[in-house]
């Protein structure tokens, strides 16, 4: 080992770093049309047209009747209305992209004209927005005014436990849905019993699905368990869509199932997922979402889950791939659909390119901003990490407030979590006794309790788990099973939030386009459409609900500054004195180094905000002050707090010319008293940063300069911590504080310092 | 007021036209509650919507400008009578590669028209079998 470095080198080093970036995990690939590794222009996309002749549809974007498949078919049948057709179809498309984006014409007027226009056509109308006019026309198309978000709700062990605990935080933090399924898939019945549970601790009305096979995802349904469904799939090629196993009618076949068992569903579909499956006819991801859409939308369907899903990361990895997820949520809404618009699947390893992508759909606003924001911690996401999960969910929150823009979710304090998270445990292993399905007993329930996530649990075993689901499906245990039980437990409150999503059944409310349940009411496109025509209108924060998104963890205000300056305060007065002796004149020792002090120093402030006594940087300025031969000299001022000027006015008393000003938070400066304010010898401004070694060179640096020499100037050198926003708000706070200490022709305050105690470096 | 008569202005009928909705047993809103859950009055029809419900929905989605969302609750409350096994036979039949003919969603449609009363059903499985047909999705698959 030599401490020599070596320079060679056949690139610059920087490639190094880069490459260490969790960025360069994300590949990233070249476009290819002619492979499907297009977003918005594939080599097969067909040109907009349509012939309609008797009211039945001759050609649509090219492709004549008799060569349809079966996606046209159902296109050109259910989707297309004839009436609309001519008038939609002869409008230029970037006439039609235009209106998307003028504020002046009606939401109403657009989805009209929808319903007129052919795959190619609507593709070709958002391919002409840039991504800003993307997301404005988003805000605006979107169907419901107050917007929303989904939870996914799993984890690693299936632990039912754990999906009761998770799915009351979920509620409590705002989701309007909830989303699990299963690592084992006969685990189904048990995750949809805890969740089920769960979701109806603390508040009622907050929809819940289990992702399952479609045959037992609606029995469940009609077990009473779940209210929602997203699970039906579609695609934009026929191959695509039969590999899938299933054809538009039948996927129509099973909407008007949900729908006549009382039971919320939207599609799923979303870039790339053909490209995926290896049938993409060499056509763009647009285009072929734009064909999935009007399938959905002729099916009846009233929402879509759509914005890449399990696409996106492929998506992400093409030229323009995240403003063509963009583009497809505004052919949701356009559409007329609800649109629970991705943000799902994490589609980069770089936090910075998830924040990036999640900004339009907040400052949007969106039916449901994530289709599954992992509430849980990456590990347990059974559907693989979303957007956001577990671990930044409080960057989430952040954004809200950042923005003041609504994400559908509020914070939720250490203490309630823990109560809730007991009170679904205690209800669900309540439950699983009285119905004999297993024993919990009090090490499980507290383990789960507590824990982050199920690789801190202590909890029921993979059998016992498995065991559960098969008895609650095969003795066909229902939700009324479930609720008497939870009554004979005490549990009542949570009896009454079950039934209250029960009888929403029966009024099919929820079945409209984009419902959500909130404070007890069903909100949809219906009874709260978006009707944005420009600054004043639309969705905005409440007041409360604006105090709602300001209102995060661990928010600092003047007293809280104060109140902790008040714990150090005694322990300092035990270590220095300052006497106050009079007014201060000037100096006339040419060794002499006046240090200005600002007013709150030593009175209601006691350390820098590096954490150290203001006693001991005294006492070690003093200690490099007097070894270089100089004589140190301390003068409070009040009609400055500002450090420039407390270090001029001090240079300005000094015998040598030489002064130094030091705000209570350690912040420094030398100065000399022919210079301007602002242009100092040497200025020690990163305070958190600033060591005692630092300040004892200060006070060696100063001494050098009243001697008249020019010592080597002194670097305080960090990591590049973004130390604004870690102290930013408390410097304001306690600057605001010696500000208001400050008034004019304040005589400056000659102080002896007396330290009962010596300082370590 | 029938069926039809519903719009906007009703929705959401759980707030604004409460007294009009039922069970699938004829049950009011207010005839469900903790007391009848605990003491066992309730059974999952109790809970389960009705066609009648299906049908106002689909007449205020269409009053909203939404008729494929209308005709989607019209053909569920069609399938509100069917009972489950038939949902599922049906739906099966719809998928890839089931149906060995065209024939087999025809009779399918005829069950639909003639023992279900489902019309709607019985023309969207006929416009499936034509559309099957010329696709050639009657192909086995496994």
């Amino acid at each position: 080992m030599t401490d020599t470095p070596s320079f060679q080198a056949n690139r610059w080093r920087r490639f190094d770093d880069w490459d260490a970036r969790a960025l360069r995990l994300d590949k990233f690939a070249v476009e290819d049309p002619e492979n499907g590794f297009s977003a918005f222009k594939g080599a097969a996309d067909p040109t907009p047209s349509l012939e309609i002749a008797g009211g039945r549809v001759e050609v649509m974007d090219g492709i004549p009747a008799t060569d349809f498949d079966m996606i046209d078919s159902f296109v050109a049948a259910y989707h297309l209305e004839p009436e609309v057709a001519a008038e939609a179809m002869a409008m230029p498309s970037q006439t039609l992209a235009r209106m998307l984006v003028d504020m002046n014409v009606r939401r109403e007027e657009l989805t009209r004209l929808a319903r007129g226009l052919t795959p190619a056509k609507l593709a070709d109308v958002v391919a002409q927005l840039n991504a800003m006019e993307l997301a404005f026309a988003y805000s605006k198309m979107r169907a419901r005014s107050t917007p929303g978000n989904q939870a996914h709700v799993t984890n690693a062990k299936d632990d039912p436990l754990q999906l009761a605990a998770d799915a009351a935080v979920a509620v409590a933090l705002g989701f309007d849905e909830i989303e699990t399924t299963m690592r084992v898939a006969q685990n189904s019945w048990a995750n949809a019993l805890a969740c089920c549970i769960g979701s109806a601790v603390g508040q009622a009305g907050t929809l819940f699905q289990c992702s399952s096979e479609e045959a037992e995802e609606l029995q469940i349904g009609m077990a009473g368990f779940t209210s929602y469904a997203e699970t039906v799939s579609v695609y934009g090629t026929e191959s695509a869509f039969v590999d899938g196993d299933d054809t538009p009618w039948s996927k129509a076949w099973l909407a008007a199932a949900y729908a006549s068992r009382g039971i919320k569903m939207r599609c799923t579909s979303g870039a790339a997922a053909e490209l995926l499956m290896g049938f993409h006819e060499a056509k763009s991801l647009l285009y072929l979402e734009a064909r999935c859409l009007c399938l959905q939308r002729g099916m009846g369907a009233q929402g879509t889950q759509n914005g890449g899903i399990d696409g996106a990361p492929l998506a992400g990895s093409m030229p323009g791939g995240v403003r063509e997820l963009l583009a497809e949520n505004l052919l949701a809404v356009w559409l007329d659909l609800e649109c629970a618009s991705g943000n799902d699947a994490r589609h980069s390893e770089s936090d910075m390119r998830v924040g990036a992508k999640i900004l339009p759909y907040l400052i949007a606003g969106s039916d449901l901003i994530c289709s599954g924001f992992g509430s849980i911690l990456k590990y347990d996401n059974s559907f693989n990490p979303s957007s956001f999960n577990g671990e930044e969910l409080e960057e989430f929150l952040v954004l809200q407030r950042d923005f003041e823009a609504d994400g559908g979710l509020r914070t939720i304090d250490g203490s309630s979590a823990l109560a809730l998270r007991r009170q679904a445990i205690d209800a669900l292993s309540f439950v699983l006794q009285d119905l004999d399905l297993a024993e919990v007993d009090e090490t499980m329930k507290q383990s789960v309790a507590v824990a982050s996530g199920s690789k801190e649990t202590q909890t029921l075993d993979p059998r016992t788990i498995t065991e559960i689901s098969r008895r609650v499906a095969e003795r066909s245990i229902t939700i009324l099973d479930v609720m008497r039980s939870l009554h004979r437990g005490g549990f009542r409150q949570e009896v009454e939030n079950l039934l209250f999503l029960l009888k929403l059944r029966l009024s099919g409310d929820y079945l409209q386009t984009s419902a959500v349940v909130r404070e007890g009411r069903v909100l949809s496109a219906v009874n709260d459409p978006n009707r944005y025509l420009g600054p004043g209108t639309g969705y905005r924060p409440s007041e409360a609900r604006r105090k709602e998104l300001a209102d995060i963890r661990d928010v600092l205000n003047r007293e809280d500054v104060l109140r902790f300056e008040a714990t150090l305060e005694s322990a300092e007065h035990g270590r220095i004195e300052y006497r106050q002796m009079g007014q201060a004149s000037s100096g006339t020792d040419r060794s002499e180094v006046v240090v200005g002090i600002s007013p709150g120093l030593g009175t209601k402030f006691f350390q820098t905000l590096a954490g150290h006594p203001l006693s001991a940087l005294l006492q070690t300025l003093k200690r490099g002050i007097e070894e270089t031969g100089g004589v140190m000299r301390v003068v409070r001022f009040a009609h400055t707090a500002d450090t420039s000027f407390l270090g001029l006015s001090a240079a300005r008393l000094s015998g040598s010319g030489i002064g130094i000003g030091l705000q209570s938070k350690g912040t420094a400066v030398i100065h000399h008293r022919d210079r301007l304010p602002h242009n100092n010898l040497e200025i020690f401004s990163n305070a958190p940063l600033t060591t005692l070694a630092h300040y004892h060179a200060l006070g060696a640096n100063a001494a050098s300069y009243a001697r008249g020499e020019s010592p080597a100037p002194i670097f305080v050198t960090g990591d590049g911590e973004a130390l604004g926003a870690r102290f930013h708000a408390r410097v304001a706070l306690i600057y605001a504080i010696e500000t208001a200490m400050t008034f004019d022709g304040a005589v400056p305050e000659e102080i002896t310092l007396y330290f009962k105690e010596p300082a370590n470096e | 007021m029938s069926d039809r008569d519903f719009s906007v202005a009703d929705y959401p009928i759980a707030e604004r036209r409460p007294e009009t909705v039922r069970g699938a047993r004829g049950r009011t809103l207010d005839d469900l509650n903790v007391e009848a859950v605990a003491n066992g009055e309730l059974e999952m029809e109790d809970l389960r919507i009705t066609p009648q419900a299906l049908l106002r929905q689909a007449s205020i989605a269409r009053s909203a400008g939404r008729a494929a969302l209308a005709d989607n609750f019209e053909r569920a409350a069609e399938m509100t009578s069917l009972p489950q096994e038939e949902v599922m036979r049906v739906y099966e039949l719809l998928r890839p590669g089931r149906s060995r003919g065209k024939q087999d969603l025809l009779e399918a449609a005829e069950t639909l028209r003639s023992q279900h009363r489902a019309s709607r059903l019985a023309d969207f499985v006929e416009q499936a079998a034509a559309v099957y047909e010329k696709r050639g999705l009657f192909r086995k698959r496994y």
